[in-house]
């Protein structure tokens, strides 16, 4: 397997265990296994499928725990802009191919070298991780007493240390240290005032000051 | 959850999806590029906001746990070039060893 392949499929298969977590906790809170696969595989963004589980395990109201989900499912559309040239150029198949752009597939696309490395890392990571993103579903589903509390095994920490990989590539360069440095300036700051998903979306204003030292830099160059 | 619930969050989280591809899309694609340079950026700062919030957010609060510890040490193994399958064992193992030892 190439590189960037394999890469993809750790990813995946990490992920697929953050979704015998979700598994988990859907079951505990109530959700029929229909309702489990339907949400794996159409919502298909962990994050939000986690949130509404929790909202609804802990007692909240259906209409808090789409809204949080929401919220988190938010940050998708940014990540149009960034792969939205990878895909199909039909109408059908890009709107089919925005399915599976998120968080993952967005991180091994952005991190090749041209575009059609992107392309291959897009979809390779895509089907791995739909895949186990569902398979994981219904074995927390099937498996939930058996496993327990998820937290113990330190399944919490494989997402953000997964992405602590990914960020990396986009620290060689100015622009994206300031980018990187913001957007988790801006999330510390805004995680006591925001509900969860808001702070994503208020980092994302840290493209603007990691923009204009690019420029300055280029404008020196220029000169 | 109702059906309703689900349905709605289906179609929500894909139109956030189909938005971001056409919508916001457009911006980055075709024949302007004037955005490229800040649409080439949102993942540095989405990512690095996704690694804080998994790791120090609980319910609105800061909360400082077995996470930080265990990603510290994922951070450090990167910084090893250790294999990325490894990064995320160690990551998962000493996040688990703090929380068996100290219940943070």
């Amino acid at each position: 397997m190439n590189g960037h392949r394999r890469e993809g499929f750790v990813l995946a298969a990490a992920t697929g265990i953050v979704g015998v977590t979700f598994g988990v906790l859907a079951d505990a809170a109530g959700l029929t296994l229909p309702q489990v696969l339907v949400m794996s595989a159409l919502v298909f963004t962990g994050a939000s499928q986690l949130a509404a589980v929790s909202v609804v395990g802990s007692g909240g109201s259906e209409v808090a725990a789409v809204g949080s989900a929401l919220l988190l499912a938010a940050r998708n559309a940014l990540y149009g802009p960034v792969v939205a040239r990878l895909l199909p150029d039909s109408w059908l198949p890009k709107a089919a191919s925005a399915q599976f752009v998120i968080d993952e597939t967005t991180a091994m696309a952005v991190i090749q070298d041209d575009d059609a490395h992107a392309a291959d890392a897009f979809w390779w990571t895509a089907l791995w991780l739909w895949s186990f993103w569902n398979i994981g579903s219904i074995v927390g589903v099937w498996l939930g007493a058996v496993i327990g509390e998820p937290e113990v095994w330190g399944l919490d920490a494989a997402f953000p240390a997964a992405f602590v990989a990914l960020l990396v590539p986009h620290l060689r360069h100015q622009p994206g240290r300031v980018a990187a440095f913001g957007g988790a300036a801006l999330a510390v700051a805004s995680i006591p005032i925001a509900p969860a998903g808001v702070p994503l979306l208020v980092a994302a204003l840290a493209v603007v000051p990691g923009w204009l030292v690019g420029r300055r830099r280029s404008d020196e160059v220029s000169t | 959850m109702s059906w309703t619930s689900i349905v709605v969050l289906v179609a929500g989280a894909f139109g956030c999806k189909l938005f971001g591809v056409f919508g916001l899309g457009r911006l980055a694609g075709g024949t302007t590029t004037r955005f490229e340079p800040l649409t080439a950026l949102i993942p540095a700062a989405l990512f690095a906001a996704l690694i804080t919030t998994q790791t120090v957010a609980g319910d609105q609060t800061l909360v400082l746990d077995a996470r930080i510890v265990g990603v510290g040490a994922g951070a450090i193994a990167v910084w090893r070039r250790t294999p990325f399958v490894v990064v995320l064992l160690v990551a998962m193992a000493v996040t688990a060893a703090v929380r068996w030892q100290t219940w943070l």
